[in-house]
């Protein structure tokens, strides 16, 4: 017997719609499974780790620092996956973008103007977009898998970034901690409103949303996405170039996650330290397919995301369950919402394997 | 004149009355054939015959709609591929399916039974390609190999099976003149042990000089069951093509004006191992003149069609001049300034997205040449969807594509309908040159006659029009002058007045001196493999 995915022959509009719904409210009932089988009331922690969070003006100030990255990362990612090159790298990018929008702060800490913030983010995107022209570089000319390389160049970021921070930029009045000097004052991020920590990076987020939306939705460049991404054919007849859209999606793509990087380290961190993401690059990722690679659904899909971190962290202080939690609550969410997604599009037939021998009839 | 009228024979497979209809549609319509022990069977026909769908039919790839299957005088059900080799069937078919960086014996194993170890199936492989004159390395791997080489994996994967039939779909295709005398030699060997062979192509030469009997397809029915060696290639390719003379209605007194598009000496290598390169094309079409290119499937249409829309640009900017202007290394856009329009064969996916509606189907083909009237906001290049929309309402009118809704997804219309859009999209703009590849492949006959009527028209209007087509009966009706393309060669233009179905047909089977050979005695002309 094997099991067979059968194409349906209409796609239902309702429940393509309802898909991210419906995975949200499984991966719900499964948390919820997951925390009764850990010897824990399922509503209270359901309760603590997804509507706690949401009661206090400064968590929803910590929702939006944790959705920013997400949402910057993960609207880049969209226009990336829909134009078929798949982008996994973007925690690499991030990575790679803090550390050159942290030249400035770190190796001129006395130089104060008002120009260091705007040089530190555009630093921090071109770092991005360059750690991203590495695997179209590599996809253009030698046809590499860009899927490999992106992510693989995630580690050298990593470790770069690690080697930096306990070697050349360490803080030498740092009583040998791994970090770099606190930042000057004008080289942080400043605050969006008095009430709280979030930053200007959740409104690069929001306008990075809207702008690409705005791409996609009535621009030429837009319609160029979303044909090559269906058919690299129909796009060469068209007249686009799927090379070009290589360069173009991951260097925007990198741009994005390198601004992301810098402003989590310039907004929130204060300070370049050997670990600056809880893994956002690579959340982001569920961000954008749960947000049904539409910016302004990355902007729901960003805040959702971003609670499962808040949850986490509420869950382990009130209820103590570890922090991982919330990877797994990621992984059930992406997993759902990928086979929601499939099973819209396909039917499960069971297939018992069986050939008739030559039958005598006559 | 079968075999099977012998009633001591037993064919080892027969085909009774077999049918299989997609829709309404009849691919294979009331086939009957006999194939004997030990016998090379050739299977003849244009593409488009039937002859893929009968032996997907026969290797249990499709099951048929009505009819019946015989292995050796008894009905069997053919569910599915294992069910057709647990019978005795091996096929070869002509696009491979092996892993380019695994070796030539872990290739093989890959299709056998998981508990025969792999020293075993290199020794076996070894043998079997020794015996059957079919030199082959187990440990090469398959990334280093030639296509016959590769062609020779797969038949050693079929013979693994001890098949008593062995299905070869176009074989030769691929192969140079010298590895398709080897590959002759392994069938002569496989009939002598008594196996048989169905032998596909639409080579009329190769066939004669191989195949003991011949079915001919045309259209899904079996037009002739012959001794291809009493045959000539001429009675060949008339029960190929159909002897039925197509009207013919020109425009005599049309006069032609100036020359539109010129190629010369265009020589394009082959991009992949299965394409074709196009050796040495010249061709002049005039303003007002339709220039058909006729050809079996395969032999360089759709290399000819990527190199005339500029898709993939030439190295030589001389070879194609669009209304004068040197164009070989500008790609399809600029191609489409100068006034010309394309029509790829294959509609999804390629000249049209089919997920994506109508309107933006439309702006795919026309977002360079008008920029005017569907781009604004300069730089930003916002899409004009109100100006896109409503020139998709007048596109849909003229050439009265059937659709529902307003603006359906491209992927809902019918073949037919979406055929008359894409045709229409590129009218709308009034091209000076038009080149179609297969304008009314697959389409229905209403469809078809409006969409040849519209070529017509434009040449009448003044454009230059190509078409390259496999349908004859098309070419006959719309062509003012017909060239053939046959192993990446075009042939010098003629009138369309002056051919013959039947002289067409011979060139199509790669016969080039044609007139030579058309009635003479059956004998093997030369040039047959000419490259």
């Amino acid at each position: 017997m094997r099991i067979e995915l059968e194409k349906r022959a209409r796609v239902s509009t309702l429940f393509s719609l309802l898909s991210p719904l419906l995975a949200l409210v499984l991966t719900l009932v499964f948390g919820a499974i997951m925390f009764w089988l850990l010897g824990k009331s399922p509503l209270n922690a359901l309760y603590v780790y997804f509507v706690e969070p949401l009661l206090e003006i400064w968590s929803l100030h910590e929702l939006a620092i944790k959705a920013a990255p997400l949402i910057l990362i993960a609207v880049g990612l969209s226009v990336c996956y829909r134009s078929n090159n798949w982008n996994i790298g973007a925690e690499g990018q991030f990575t790679i973008g803090a550390i050159t929008g942290s030249i400035l702060p770190v190796l001129y800490p006395e130089w104060h103007s008002p120009m260091i913030l705007p040089l530190m983010l555009v630093m921090g995107m071109a770092g991005g977009a360059l750690y991203a022209g590495i695997p179209a570089l590599l996809k253009t000319r030698f046809n590499t898998n860009e899927i490999l390389t992106s992510l693989m160049l995630v580690y050298i970021a990593g470790l770069f970034l690690d080697w930096l921070v306990r070697g050349p930029w360490r803080d030498p009045q740092g009583y040998n901690f791994p970090q770099t000097k606190s930042f000057q004052i004008e080289a942080v991020l400043p605050e969006i409103l008095s009430s709280g920590r979030a930053h200007w990076a959740f409104v690069f987020a929001i306008a990075a949303a809207v702008a690409l939306w705005f791409m996609m939705r009535f621009m030429l460049k837009g319609f160029e996405v979303s044909v090559l991404g269906q058919s690299e054919r129909a796009g060469r007849f068209a007249g686009f170039s799927a090379r070009r859209m290589v360069w173009f999606s991951m260097l925007l793509s990198g741009a994005l996650a390198g601004l992301a990087g810098i402003s989590e380290v310039s907004g929130s961190i204060g300070h370049v330290q050997p670990v600056i993401s809880p893994g956002y690059g690579f959340t982001a990722i569920i961000v954008a397919f749960l947000g049904r690679l539409n910016p302004l659904g990355i902007i729901a899909s960003g805040l959702v995301l971003a609670l499962t971190y808040l949850g986490g962290e509420a869950a382990q202080l009130s209820i103590g369950i570890s922090d991982k939690v919330s990877r797994v609550f990621q992984g059930l969410l992406l997993f759902f919402v990928l086979s929601c997604d499939t099973l819209i599009h396909y039917r499960i037939r069971l297939v018992f394997a069986r050939t008739k021998p030559a039958e005598v009839t006559g | 004149m079968t075999l099977s009228d012998d009633p001591a024979a037993v064919p080892l497979l027969s085909v009774r009355g077999l049918t299989k209809l997609f829709g309404s549609f009849a691919a294979c319509n009331a086939i009957d054939l006999d194939i004997a022990p030990g016998e090379i069977h050739a299977l003849l026909g244009e593409n488009g015959a039937g002859k893929s769908t009968l032996v997907k039919m026969l290797f249990g790839v499709l099951q048929p709609s009505a009819g019946q299957i015989l292995w050796e005088g008894m009905p069997v059900t053919i569910a599915s591929p294992g069910g057709a080799r647990q019978l005795g069937i091996g096929m070869v078919f002509q696009h491979f399916s092996l892993f380019e960086a695994l070796t030539v014996a872990e290739n093989i194993a890959l299709s056998l039974d998981p508990m025969i170890s792999l020293s075993r199936i290199s020794e076996e492989a070894a043998s079997l390609s020794r015996a059957y004159g079919l030199p082959l390395d187990p440990k090469a791997h398959v990334a280093d190999l030639s296509v016959g080489e590769r062609q020779r994996i797969e038949i050693v994967r079929a013979l693994l099976q001890n098949p008593r039939l062995i299905i070869l779909d176009e074989p030769t295709s691929v192969l140079t003149p010298q590895e398709a005398d080897r590959l002759f030699e392994t069938l002569f060997k496989l009939k002598a042990e008594g196996r048989s062979v169905l032998y596909i192509s639409h080579r009329l030469e190769e066939v004669r000089r191989i195949c003991d009997r011949a079915t001919v397809l045309r259209h899904g029915k079996v037009t002739g069951a012959c001794d291809p060696k009493l045959e000539t290639p001429a009675s060949l390719a008339r029960m190929m093509v159909g002897s039925d003379v197509a009207e013919v209605h020109r425009d005599d007194g049309a006069a032609l004006g100036d020359i539109r598009i010129e190629v010369s000496n265009l020589s394009v290598p082959a991009r992949t191992p299965f394409a074709v390169s196009l050796k040495n094309i010249s061709m002049k079409v005039r303003a007002g003149e339709v220039l058909a290119v006729a050809g079996v499937a395969g032999n360089g249409q759709g290399e000819l069609f990527d190199a005339l829309s500029g898709e993939y640009p030439v190295s030589e900017d001389e070879a194609i001049r669009i209304r004068g202007k040197a164009v070989g290394r500008i790609g399809i856009s600029g191609r489409r300034l100068l006034g010309a329009g394309f029509v790829p064969e294959e509609r999804h996916g390629h000249a049209a997205v089919s997920a994506m509606v109508l309107s933006d189907n439309l702006l795919l083909a026309r977002s360079q040449s008008d920029k005017r009237a569907f781009l604004a906001g300069g730089f930003a290049s916002i899409i004009r969807h109100d100006a896109v929309r409503s020139a998709t309402r007048r596109i849909c009118e003229a050439m009265d594509v059937r659709k529902s809704g307003e603006d359906p997804l491209a992927g809902s219309l019918s073949g037919g309908n979406l055929q008359k859009f894409i045709v229409g999209r590129e009218l709308d703009r009034q091209p000076a040159v038009l080149v179609v590849n297969q304008p009314t492949w697959g389409v229905d006959a209403g469809a078809a006659s409006r969409i040849r009527q519209a070529l017509i028209d434009l040449a009448k209007a003044g454009s230059a029009v190509v078409v390259i087509s496999q349908d004859l009966d098309e070419i006959f009706e719309v062509a003012t002058n017909i060239a053939v393309i046959s192993e990446g060669r075009l042939s010098e233009p003629h009138p369309a007045g002056t051919l013959t179905l039947e002289r067409i047909g011979l060139m199509m089977g790669g016969i080039h001196e044609s007139h030579s050979i058309s009635e003479a005695a059956p004998s093997r002309p030369e040039g047959t493999y000419a490259h």
